[in-house]
């Protein structure tokens, strides 16, 4: 079990260079998505089935939306490859973050291995006070609500910061009403507004 | 010329058509169980905005299942909001916010929670209507595709 | 252990992609696998090994269920991270596609012109 673990895990790590390192952007983009599915398993396997759902579905999302935006801005690579100095600075970042992380990691107990936490309260009371079988879904809505409170606020910020982008990306035709897509999205942002701007 | 405004061929649209249903009914199970199975309001609402990526992506921005419920998109996402806010203020009829306030049913029933179902549901709603708002937007606004899309005015 | 290793290399490599790429794609990709990275490093903390998924079942003992079950906090934690990242991706992409739209290029060392 555990070498399908990190067998899983390396390919995660290969897939992901091999997704940087690949100069045709619709192949990098694509690849991405396989190393998403990839990490789909494997939440799998550690034991978090509702992760993996969500992971799927949100891989899917990501790389149509990666998709559209690389056809919509050319297929290749741009330019003369970087500088040496900065692909080994940037590897050399990599490298220390590694290194120090590992170091760190290595006070902590072993991987796989028990050792107390709040989750066993969690676990054992969870079906008593919340009257829910899903204990990630107790935590979530009932013992860590507040989290998903400031998640739903993240979300509107993230989307809202999309939307004012986009309407830079049609620019000034779309206040004034013209193709019936624009209305539509005028009335998400300003609903009750209906005289058009002079 | 056919812009990808359109969608795609009549196959995929009669296919989509059954697929989106099963999709929003899947969605929905999810988030509805999601105290008693794997899932919840997260999974569910990620899987219906799916949905409606392949509605998108099969009928076109403008027409299309997608499309007239873009209508109702922003109202849908305030609704999840003020739902879960609601149900949390009406906590400190129990004790304290956001406290599990309504009677419960037998174990691993339905009914066995109904303040998580109905958080569970307001959860969908925020990030499905959420997501698809996202990727709508992406979808519909752009003028950097050229000289494909003249003719009517782009946005 | 080894596999902490695999998951700080992860991110590791979602740096280096961050950091050394000139195309503003490729920073983005670079981005979305450090998310990956640290979901994965976070449920990986939580994965006791020979367990199964925290779904209490119609007659299962509270202390078998206790000892039988991975850790479950992180995955709450998790699972908001997964729908943030994708909020926050379709961000980067309406950047990316505006800044390609204003300045015709993708290579972030031609993007260098202050004004509107």
């Amino acid at each position: 079990m555990d070498a399908i673990l990190i067998g899983l895990a390396a390919f995660l790590v290969l897939g992901s260079v091999a997704a940087l390192e690949m100069t045709h952007l619709l192949s990098a983009v694509i690849t991405i998505g396989v190393v998403g599915m990839g990490l789909s398993i494997l939440f799998l396997l550690l034991g978090a089935p509702d992760i993996a759902i969500t992971q799927v579905v949100v891989e899917v999302i990501v790389v149509t939306v990666m998709i559209r935006a690389a056809t919509r801005t050319g297929h290749e690579e741009v330019g003369r490859p970087r500088s040496v100095r900065t692909v080994l600075a940037g590897l050399g970042a990599a490298l220390i973050l590694v290194g120090v992380a590992l170091a760190a990691f290595a006070a902590l107990p072993a991987f796989g291995a028990p050792r107390r936490s709040p989750s066993d309260w969690y676990l054992a009371e969870a079906l008593r006070e919340t009257g829910a079988a899903n204990v990630v879904t107790s935590i979530v809505l009932d013992f860590r609500g507040y989290d998903t409170l400031g998640e739903a606020t993240v979300i509107l910020v993230a989307i809202a910061g999309t939307l004012v982008i986009a309407r830079h990306l049609a620019g000034d035709r779309m206040v004034d009403g013209d193709p019936p897509g624009a209305s539509a999205a005028t009335s998400l942002t300003s609903s009750g507004e209906e005289a058009p701007r002079a | 010329m056919r812009s990808d405004r359109d969608g795609l061929s009549v196959i995929v649209q009669v296919v989509a058509r059954w697929i989106l249903v099963l999709i929003l009914v899947y969605g929905l199970g999810v988030a509805f169980f999601g105290h008693l199975t794997p899932g919840g309001g997260f999974a569910g609402g990620v899987v219906i905005a799916c949905g409606f990526v392949l509605a998108t992506l099969a009928f076109g921005g403008r027409t299309g299942p997608a499309a007239a419920f873009y209508r109702w998109v922003a109202s849908l996402e305030a609704l999840g909001a003020m739902t879960y806010l609601g149900m949390a203020a009406l906590g400190w009829t129990a004790g304290h916010f956001m406290q599990a306030w309504t009677p419960r049913g037998d174990a691993f029933t339905l009914a066995s929670a109904p303040f998580l179902v109905v958080v569970n549901l307001a959860i969908l709603l925020k990030v499905g209507a959420g997501l698809f708002a996202g990727f709508m937007v992406l979808v519909l606004f752009d003028r950097s595709a050229g000289s494909l899309h003249d003719g009517k005015g782009e946005a | 252990m080894t596999f902490y290793a695999l998951t700080f290399a992860l991110f590791g490599v979602g740096l280096y992609g961050l950091l050394a790429k000139r195309n503003i794609l490729k920073k983005v990709l670079g981005l979305i696998i450090l998310d990956h990275a640290i979901n994965l490093l976070l449920v990986a903390v939580g994965y006791r090994a020979g367990r199964g998924a925290p779904i209490r079942l119609p007659g299962d003992d509270t202390t078998a269920f206790v000892l039988g079950s991975v850790d479950p906090l992180p995955q709450a934690l998790v699972l908001t991270s997964i729908v943030i990242g994708l909020g926050v991706t379709m961000l980067l992409v309406a950047m990316v596609v505006r800044l390609h739209q204003r300045y015709g290029t993708l290579d972030v060392d031609q993007m260098d012109r202050l004004k509107g």
